[in-house]
């Protein structure tokens, strides 16, 4: 098993890694190590106090609150949008992409979907309007909780670390 | 006098331990079950034992079975085949649970598997009979193949009169006598026009392809130098490989490769999950892929009244991953099949799942039907991905199984993502298509059927640490390659007046997916020639990650009475290269003003007509985005710009870059005044956006009332009346009220299929084969 530095691994989380690294990394057996090495290196990166539990996306963690220990999805601007088990999606900010004009915005024409079979959902952060993610769902779709992940088995089981305290 | 062996009374002793095939079967399925090891292996002895004779046995049998690819499908005339590798050859053991595969188009590391199995419950062994040297074929939809073009020969291998194995060859042939040409054509809606279907068929003996079999199969596709040469490359690939067998047992003892051949599945079924536990991270993950299903328009030409609708394929995946590290695949809520050629069996979506997973949760040389024991499959009975009714077609089932699997990669790439492997990442993968179908008379003269295998070379997803690959991807051939333009100019009578990069076919994103690219196609000495265009257009199949924005969908551009003759001969302007920016297009101004030009989102037709000269626009399509489009640099955003990969309308929209032109027309971005572009962008972001909650006060009143297209009602009403569960879902999550229902009955559209359906196990005398929780 390939082993990386701490530096390596803050430079795979900028984008910035060598090829002959990133290369390495894709072509090894993983290293175990990855994500706590990955996790402190994000953590230096944010200016909150809270701890990260769970990055789920370039500007969004799941965080153990500072003030009280509770875990909440967090974007890096410090917006808080909702306790870790809840959709983050409901507690966003959406512009729908429903017509021939949102779409041609975006894509030339004939490009994009026909808005009567295709949206596009943006979700920004109420904040600092970061574009969190992007659905392409038929209209009436639900919005969509992508993602519930089971941190205790992750930390306990798979990466033998330390799970971090909460607050229920 | 008369007297019955074993043979008639049905009883062959094949395995010569008083059992037949199907009691070996059930023996190894409750053995499985009971332990949850495969075939009750809780140890493996074999390799515990020896684990240096046990890895030079399976690099023996796995190289054999790479070079009897490499070596066999120089046989092939077809490019299909030759240029684009789709082929591959497996090794099954007795009761047809894959042992090892070869490189290329691993979905079949369980269809070839599926058909064994079939002629296992039917009693093959008593009639037709099982015996040294047979062939057996196969290409059957309703039993697991993918689709018809796949057509695969399978050879039992024998040990001292004992049946200890199969091998199974398949290639992808060129056409298969559907109602309209090409492999994977759109002009039949059901099984009975989708090509010449063979049931596992006994079609040699004596190492020998019986002559009936060769007669009527010749005859019963329109290229039939092609298929007699694909026929031959999968013959002798198997016989190399039982060669092959045969070699190893006469080195290592029968013993050895019977335990290996059963050990090697329970390390693959413990592969799986040590890969899962060392990748991704437990939970449950929710996605969901459409296709549009566009039938309704004139130039969608079907035989059958009822299948002129408008639909949309629905497939939602919940994706559990457990902390043992198995995992569940559950796709309750799925559409019902359809009326048109994209149904998949189940098989075609348990067994080829793994041509995706090798490019990227187990890309190893040791994929089998242990990672198949390893997954929970639900495919709810009566869903696009597993028919209750034996008309369905199938011809390309792909156009549906490449779209459900774009959900997964989200779904693994959430997982890598977190658990910070971000080189894993992929946003997904193209919808690959455009498909260039088509026939007549070619430039040989002869009769002839085209499928153009470019889309072998589609943009892939974008990572989370640099940009999707341009033109460089399949996921159903992880050996993709777009072919030489020479090559194809052999095989087709049409000539290239371009072939580009395709701008702005890449989802937008922190990294952009990969780019598709294009060629501009003109007929050339044919006759009677005929295309059809195949691929989506109204909808995306995939989705960006995380902020990035989905691939560009198709469109379709071809042209007839474009005066190109004439034009070539004065030495006019002609149309060439790429169609650069469909909003100012410029092929238009290239052809006669009173050419007959069709520029629309009708991505799936049926066979027009084609005079030489006449010009077709394949465009292949892109990846998916990774990440919030400003937040990508300025310098990728220039050499995008220099490249001709994104147009500078929309650099400036969606990337918010500030750039200019030098003397040499070269952009340069200006690094300053983008950032400060980004900021007002977010800005006039949360100006235009409103609270989800708010937002969905409206949809719901849209919903109560009914509001939307039919296609998107008619997606919802087979989920509807296909899951309680789905329904359920949908209701809750919209707060509508307890009487609110939607029935396909209210949509005014041909309905054929939604009540009355008949299965193929219903038929006389037929055991199907059932490998998921249905």
């Amino acid at each position: 098993m390939s082993t990386y530095t701490n530096e390596q691994v803050a430079h795979l989380a900028e984008g910035t890694l060598d090829w002959e690294t990133t290369f390495r990394m894709l072509s090894m057996p993983k290293d175990n190590s990855r994500f706590k090495q990955y996790v402190e290196a994000l953590q230096k990166k944010v200016t909150f106090k809270d701890k990260i539990v769970l990055p789920l996306a370039p500007h969004m963690y799941i965080v153990q609150s500072a003030k009280n220990k509770q875990w909440v999805i967090k974007c890096d601007c410090g917006h808080e949008f909702c306790d870790y088990t809840d959709n983050w999606k409901m507690h966003a900010h959406i512009y729908v992409r429903d017509t021939e004009e949102a779409m041609t915005e975006v894509y030339p024409k004939l490009m994009a979907p026909d808005t009567k079979w295709q949206v596009y959902r943006e979700y920004y952060c109420p904040t600092c309007g970061t574009l969190h993610d992007v659905e392409a769902p038929t209209p009436w779709y639900p919005v969509i909780h992508d993602f519930e992940p089971d941190i205790e088995a992750f930390y306990k089981e798979w990466v033998g670390l330390p799970v971090p305290e909460r607050a229920s | 006098m008369n007297m019955m062996s074993n043979n008639e009374t049905g009883f062959a002793d094949l395995l010569k331990n008083g059992q037949t095939l199907k009691q070996f079967r059930d023996g190894i399925i409750e053995r499985t079950k009971a332990s949850g090891h495969y075939n009750g292996l809780e140890k493996l002895e074999l390799r515990d034992a020896d684990p240096i004779g046990y890895e030079k046995l399976f690099s023996k049998l796995r190289g054999g079975l790479v070079h009897a690819r490499e070596t066999a499908k120089k046989i092939a005339a077809s490019p299909i085949v030759e240029q684009e590798g789709e082929l591959c050859f497996t090794l099954y053991n007795a009761v047809g649970d894959c042992v090892l595969t070869s490189t290329g188009i691993i979905i079949h590391v369980g269809t070839m598997g599926a058909a064994i199995k079939y002629m296992i419950e039917n009693n093959w062994e008593a009639n037709p009979g099982i015996n040294p040297g047979d062939m057996f074929t196969n290409n059957d939809c309703s039993i697991g193949n993918v689709h018809p073009c796949d057509i695969a020969t399978i050879v039992p291998i024998f040990w001292e009169g004992r049946l200890i194995g199969w091998v199974g060859g398949v290639t992808h042939v060129i056409d298969t006598g559907a109602v309209t040409p090409g492999s994977m054509s759109t002009g039949q809606v059901q099984r009975f026009g989708d090509g010449y279907m063979i049931t596992c068929r006994k079609t040699g003996v004596n190492d020998t392809p019986l002559r009936d079999w060769l007669h009527e199969s010749q005859r019963s596709v329109r290229t039939p130098k092609y298929w007699i040469l694909d026929e031959k490359t999968r013959i002798a690939g198997c016989h190399m490989i039982r060669e092959l067998v045969e070699e190893v047992i006469r080195a290592d003892g029968i013993e050895a490769y019977e335990k290996f051949a059963y050990e090697v599945i329970e390390e693959g079924r413990r592969g799986l999950m040590s890969r899962i536990k060392a990748m991704t991270l437990p939970g449950k993950y929710r996605k969901v892929s459409f296709v549009d299903v566009p039938y309704k328009h004139d130039d969608v030409q079907v035989s059958s009244a009822f299948a002129k609708l408008d639909s949309i394929m629905h497939s939602p995946c919940e994706m559990t991953i457990k902390p043992d590290g198995k995992w569940r695949l559950d796709f309750e809520g799925a559409s019902r099949w359809g009326w048109h050629t994209f149904n998949a069996h189940q098989v075609a979506f348990t067994s080829g799942i793994w041509v995706m997973m090798c490019q990227t949760l187990v890309p190893t040389q040791r994929i089998n039907d242990g990672a198949y024991f390893a997954t929970e499959f639900h495919l709810p009975k009566g869903t696009w991905c597993n028919p209750d009714d034996r008309r369905t077609g199938h011809a390309y089932a792909w156009h549906f199984l490449v779209s459900g699997w774009a959900a997964l990669w989200r779904g693994l790439s959430q997982s890598y993502f977190s658990r910070g492997y971000l080189e894993e990442v992929n946003a997904g993968n193209a919808n690959t298509s455009n498909w260039l179908q088509g026939g007549g008379i070619n430039q040989d003269g002869e009769i002839h059927a085209v499928n153009s295998f470019e889309a072998s070379s589609c943009g892939t997803g974008a990572c989370a640490v640099k940009d999707g690959l341009n033109h460089a991807a399949a996921i159903w051939n992880p050996e993709g390659d777009m072919g030489d333009i020479e090559i194809w100019e052999m095989a087709e009578p049409l000539l290239y007046m371009g072939r580009n990069v395709k701008a702005n076919s890449g989802g937008y994103g922190k990294y952009r997916g990969g780019c598709g690219f294009e060629t501009l196609r003109m007929v050339w000495n044919a006759q009677d020639w005929t295309m059809f265009f195949m691929g989506n257009g109204f909808m995306n199949s995939d989705w960006g990650m995380m902020g990035g924005y989905p691939a560009a969908t198709g469109y379709r551009f071809e042209a007839h009475k474009t005066g190109l003759e004439r034009r070539i001969a004065n030495g006019e302007s002609l149309p060439l290269g790429g169609d650069l920016d469909p909003t100012a297009p410029t092929y238009e101004h290239n052809i006669d003003a009173t050419a007959r030009i069709k520029r629309d989102k009708q991505c799936m037709t049926t066979e027009d007509c084609y005079d030489n000269h006449d010009l077709y626009l394949n465009y292949l399509r892109g990846g998916p985005g990774f990440g919030d489009p400003i937040d990508r640099e300025p310098k990728a955003i220039e050499k995008d710009l220099n490249e001709k990969f994104l147009l500078p309308e929309y650099a400036q929209k969606v990337y918010g870059a500030v750039f200019t032109q030098n003397a040499k027309g070269a952009y340069v971005v200006d690094v300053a005044k983008t950032q400060a572009r980004r900021a007002e962008m977010r800005k006039e972001r949360l100006a235009r956006a409103v609270p989800v909650r708010e937002w969905m006060k409206e949809e719901r009143e849209r919903i109560i009332n009914k509001h939307a297209s039919q296609a998107v009602q008619h997606m919802f009403a087979t989920s509807f009346a296909l899951s309680e569960k789905f329904t359920k879902h949908f209701k809750d999550f919209w707060s509508l009220p307890a009487d609110w229902q939607l029935l396909e009955t209210e949509l005014g559209v041909p309905s054929y299929g939604s009540k009355h359906r008949m299965d193929l196990s219903l038929m006389p005398d037929v055991t199907t084969v059932v490998q998921v929780e249905e």
